[in-house]
């Protein structure tokens, strides 16, 4: 099913350099507006101890775990480093007519 | 034997050491040496997810023993090591081996802090340290059991509200008077113990034991003042002293904890040490020596103390950083708040808030609570802005309008 593509928010809902929670059909995701003003999106849930990653902090490329500090890349889904050693899922993204789409399964 | 770098203590900080090592490049031998039966795993689950999983857990591994395998790090479990020949650079093992090094790492942690009040050592008696430790106790937590606990700390709270949610009538006995004395701010307190007490839980303060007596039945807890408490367990949680034996008797200097410089080496330029076990000069405070029980600080002093007996020469410049989980709520503390002169605070939505700590005007640690995560941004950016000895304006940091980050930017 892979055009199966999702609204998830309008493009101005996301401040720059964030990130906001989105679920969809039982899955949570986590969608995140770049310092360049790109749109990206990731399962909604860290690897290491399933907490919601949208309350944590976006800088640069890096999403940044709430609860204990793991870290991914969010544009590629890179775990960098202690405590978390597995990727993140991330999903392609569009942005049209001011709204955001999100690729999901 | 080659000589190789060991690791006494195979906690957060020991296992994260070793796997550093190997990240950085070394290709030497590496030993990792620990008492207990398990291999390096979390523990801040122990007082939380440990306790009120439905079945009983297996530790929470920071990596299987195939992880350590492929990357030739022997795990020795279950093993104490007992002695430090210095001159001959060697560790002493309690079976008689012994493991020669060129670097050691001292990562022996800190112990739970032994009650001496007669009995306190009976078997309806429990401390919280260790998995196994954690595991007895969690036998313990059933619906309708009394369970006590002496100590209104972190690891008695948290251990609180695990019972409360497994059913277990909880009775909180602490000497001061109030919870959570060291390091937390009042205000932050005062919603915890609200939320103790609208949970069922009996919080006892400005209470001390003056006995104990126990039986088949349950054991008595006598107060300084009104009735006896009876229970079935009596938990423990008075606090943590960090394990330095090893160090003391090889002649390291110690100073509330085995005493290191800025970069984690003893008085034996051989020897580092790091995490809960050592005490350090922190330079964001002046230089102040302190001694942090904290698991993140565990995680990053093993790979800094990794990274420096490769050669590094990076100092320590971590800012203290701490978070409890007590039933929905989150604490989260950056920086060390008792250096603070002003407070400033940022009310939040939902009756989270933030505590910022100044002196002189400069940023010196911040201290929030909130249900969830809603602070944990807030904290996060607090810190950078604690790093970066950030002088602020105290308007500012009240307006929750005001983003911490564009102060991050200014």
């Amino acid at each position: 099913m892979s055009s199966n593509w999702v609204e998830a928010c309008a493009a101005s809902a996301i401040d720059e350099e964030d990130v906001i929670r989105f679920d969809h059909d039982g899955q949570t995701f986590a969608i995140y507006r770049s310092a360049e003003d790109e749109y990206f999106a990731t399962d909604g849930l860290c690897t290491h101890e399933q907490v919601h990653l949208a309350d944590g902090l976006v800088m640069d490329d890096i999403i940044e775990c709430p609860m204990h500090n793991g870290r991914f890349n969010y544009k590629t889904g890179e775990a960098k480093g202690a405590p978390v050693c597995v990727n993140l899922r991330t999903y392609p993204v569009k942005v049209e007519g001011g709204k955001v789409f999100v690729q999901v399964d | 034997m080659k000589r190789g770098i060991v690791i006494v203590g195979a906690g957060e900080c020991g296992g994260r050491a070793a796997l550093a090592l190997r990240e950085r490049g070394y290709d030497g031998p590496i030993t990792l040496v620990g008492a207990e039966a398990h291999l390096p795993y979390e523990r801040p689950p122990l007082s939380k997810q440990a306790m009120v999983s439905e079945a009983e857990p297996p530790p929470k591994l920071i990596a299987e023993r195939q992880f350590f395998a492929d990357r030739r790090i022997e795990c020795m479990t279950g093993v104490h090591a007992v002695a430090i020949d210095r001159a001959g650079q060697s560790v002493m093992l309690a079976d008689g081996r012994s493991l020669p090094y060129e670097k050691l790492l001292l990562a022996t942690g800190a112990t739970s802090r032994r009650w001496p009040l007669p009995g306190a050592d009976g078997t309806r008696c429990a401390y919280l340290r260790t998995h196994d430790d954690a595991v007895r106790i969690r036998s313990a937590l059933t619906a309708g059991s009394h369970i006590a606990i002496l100590g209104g700390g972190f690891i008695g709270l948290e251990l609180a509200a695990s019972a409360r949610r497994r059913g277990a009538r909880v009775t909180v006995i602490e000497a001061l008077p109030r919870i959570l004395t060291r390091g937390v701010p009042e205000d932050i307190a005062r919603i915890i113990d609200a939320r103790h007490r609208a949970e069922g839980v009996a919080l006892l303060c400005g209470k001390g034991v003056t006995a104990l007596r126990e039986d088949a039945s349950g054991i008595e807890i006598a107060l300084s003042d009104g009735d006896p408490v009876t229970a079935d367990l009596l938990i423990i949680g008075i606090g943590a002293v960090p394990v330095t034996d090893l160090a003391q008797s090889a002649g390291l200097a110690i100073e509330n904890g085995i005493a290191v410089d800025e970069q984690l080496q003893t008085s034996d330029p051989a020897i580092y040490a790091a995490g809960d076990c050592c005490s350090f000069p922190l330079a964001i405070y002046g230089g102040r020596r302190v001694r942090l029980e904290c698991w993140r600080s565990a995680q990053e002093q093993g790979a800094l103390a990794a990274r420096n007996m490769l050669g590094a020469g990076e100092n320590v410049s971590a800012v203290p950083w701490f978070w409890s989980d007590q039933y929905d709520l989150t604490l989260q503390i950056a920086g060390l708040p008792d250096e603070g002169r002003e407070i400033v605070r940022r009310d939040l939505s939902d009756n989270a808030f933030i505590l910022f700590h100044l002196a002189n005007g400069r940023l010196i640690a911040a201290s929030g609570i909130a249900q969830g995560n809603a602070v944990a941004k807030d904290i996060r950016l607090a810190e950078m802005l604690i790093a970066k000895r950030a002088t602020l304006d105290p308007a500012a940091l009240a307006q929750p309008q005001v983003k911490l980050k564009s102060l991050l930017a200014a």
